[in-house]
């Protein structure tokens, strides 16, 4: 028979440990999938990759219009969606404190950040694919833009509650007006941090396939914004599905340098954090 | 009117332009779900009209016949979140308590941000990763072993039986549990750490060890924050996509054990869309995906709502 104080130091010791274990575990899937990323991806990394654009089965390619119109399709998303994420932000910071409009904004931003990207890609399938008749590298744009505003708008919210009243009464004070002091006070004061939003949502969408499946498509060759457009994660799926080796290789180079990106996109974010953190 | 008197005014009129350009843009957010719904209604409305309400509950995905039923789907998708979450649960409440109880101080933060990196590790590589090293891995190595062992146990044994293939229901729920964990652990970390260090330096004054603390503070503390936290996992992995589509099986059928081929909403989607051929076909499956996204939101809202509750109690007791 063992005492109280025993059982509970027992208790305790097996928690603990198993909380480590835990803490193990999810150690043991990032490292796995990082040690995987690079071990395959690296082989097939090439100068090819670059310049050559994705090949039939069986021939020598690269991924170069699927690397380009990925990057226009970011590009194009964050540069469609950060503007109204931004303003969005502004209202809910600095004129949300009376009506409905503010904290029914809130309420449902949080829960587009959480909504299944697939369904995005529905909606502008609906709205934008079936209209027009034809897959296109606009409509990935769209869908993509839709995923960032979410990211956006909560960060410069978040971002802009932390600059202090006195910074906006000192501006008020010298009669400056509301639209100036929120441009070049407030928002200049949290730009670090809404930079990091935008890199994050810049990280999101680099990654994102769910959303361009039913609005870029995909495309063998270098393509326009008006037509299917290639991207990286959808010639990482479509090749990655295929059964030939050669087309395995190319999605493996695909997902490290996605990886990497998306990685890089993540520790830069953080760096720009701790940066503000530390004023 | 001076000078003065008219440059107020014109600033005032900037002013409220600006004030109503960013309100604009704020209700664009409330217009975007609303479009979204509305669209998706729209586009699954001829089988919203042809199947009605029993398409939730029938098994039958005919693209030959015409016949559509999502409940196989729809059954996946619950099916494989469910047990990601009997997975990352307890092991995202494990990683909290190791990060704000137990770690030295100098190892959180990079321990922190190595859970988080995982959040940011793209669904496409997940998936890629799971097809070609861990459902080879699993086939060969785990799912021999866990049916020649655990499939003979009386009661439990039937849920390990079926063909070791490597991909199927249970392979989809540990990835998914795998990319929730960080989302999860995320939230549990913020709220413990909001539990005041009063109340729990008064257990460890009286004696109470570090899992008695855990267990008789913290998590009473912060209980809807845990479950908000879980929920908002809950609605991370019911959308989750690529992951799952890779690795699931995509087998229109209801499984009949853990090792068995299924499908989810999201990966029928994924797989079907791009080449169905039918009107009736896309209309079935738009109205999946309203039904994925009725789900979530349902989700979603409650997560929020209890996180709010946890910020107020917060408020009460400062």
């Amino acid at each position: 028979m063992l005492t109280l104080y025993t059982r509970r130091r027992i208790t305790n010791f097996a928690t603990l440990s198993l909380s480590m274990a835990a803490m193990a575990f999810g150690l043991f899937w990032l490292l796995w999938i990082m040690y995987t990323l690079i071990s395959s991806g690296a082989s097939a990394i090439s100068i090819d990759l670059f310049t050559k654009t994705t090949p039939a089965p069986g021939s020598e390619g690269g991924l170069a219009n699927a690397i380009l119109g990925s990057l226009q399709m970011t590009i194009g998303g964050t540069l469609l969606g950060t503007p109204i994420g931004i303003l969005a932000g502004i209202y809910l910071a600095e004129f949300g404190s009376k009506g409905w409009v503010a904290p029914t904004t809130r309420f449902i931003n949080d829960i587009l950040l959480s909504a299944p990207s697939i369904v995005i890609g529905l909606f502008v399938y609906g709205a934008m694919v079936a209209q027009m008749g034809h897959f296109s590298g606009w409509a990935g744009i769209v869908a993509l833009a839709i995923l960032v505003i979410p990211v956006v708008l909560r960060t410069t919210e978040n971002m802009l509650k932390l600059i202090p009243t006195a910074m906006r009464e000192a501006a008020y004070a010298l009669g400056c007006p509301q639209w100036k002091m929120t441009l070049f006070i407030t928002l200049r004061a949290a730009k670090s941090g809404v930079i990091t939003g935008i890199l994050l949502a810049v990280a999101r969408i680099s990654g994102e396939t769910a959303p361009l499946l039913f609005t870029a498509l995909n495309n063998q060759f270098y393509s326009n914004l008006n037509q299917p457009m290639a991207n990286l994660p959808m010639v990482i799926f479509q090749f990655a599905m295929s059964p030939f080796e050669d087309w395995h290789a190319l999605a493996w180079a695909g997902s490290l340098l996605i990886g990497l990106f998306v990685l890089g996109l993540n520790v830069l974010a953080r760096i720009l954090t701790r940066q503000q953190g530390s004023h | 009117m001076t000078a003065q008197e008219l440059r107020l005014k014109q600033q005032k009129r900037q002013d409220a332009a600006f004030r109503i350009s960013t309100r604009l843009f704020a209700i664009l957010v409330l217009v975007l779900l609303a479009a979204i719904i509305g669209s998706l209604v729209y586009g699954a409305w001829p089988a919203i009209t042809t199947y009605g309400l029993p398409f939730i509950t029938t098994v039958e995905w005919n693209p030959v016949t015409s016949a559509y039923g999502g409940w196989d789907s729809i059954y996946g998708t619950l099916l494989t979140s469910f047990i990601a979450l009997l997975i990352a649960v307890p092991v995202s409440f494990g990683i909290a308590v190791f990060l704000t109880e137990l770690s030295p101080i100098w190892l959180r933060r990079p321990l922190g941000i190595a859970i988080e990196l995982l959040a940011g590790v793209p669904s496409i590589i997940f998936g890629m990763w799971g097809l070609f090293v861990f459902a080879p891995w699993f086939a060969d190595n785990i799912q021999p072993w866990l049916m020649e062992h655990v499939g003979t146990l009386p009661y439990v044994g039937w849920l390990f039986q079926g063909a070791p293939m490597g991909i199927g229901l249970f392979t989809a729920s540990l990835i998914l549990s795998v990319m929730v964990i960080p989302y999860i652990t995320s939230v549990m970390r913020d709220v413990f750490e909001v539990t005041p260090a009063m109340l729990k330096e008064s257990a460890y004054g009286l004696g109470a060890t570090t899992w008695e603390v855990v267990w008789n503070v913290v998590i009473p503390y912060t209980k809807n924050g845990i479950i908000g936290g879980i929920m908002l996992g809950l609605g991370r992995a019911l959308g989750e996509t690529m992951a799952v589509t890779f690795v699931i099986g995509n087998a229109h059928r209801i499984p009949g054990n853990l090792f068995d081929p299924t499908t989810s909403i999201a990966a029928t989607l994924a797989n079907e869309f791009a080449e169905a051929a039918s009107e009736i076909h896309i209309a079935s499956l738009i109205y999946l995906g309203l039904l994925l996204f009725l789900i979530t939101f349902v989700v979603l809202v409650a997560s929020k709502i209890m996180l709010m509750r946890l910020q107020r109690n917060e408020g009460a007791h400062s």
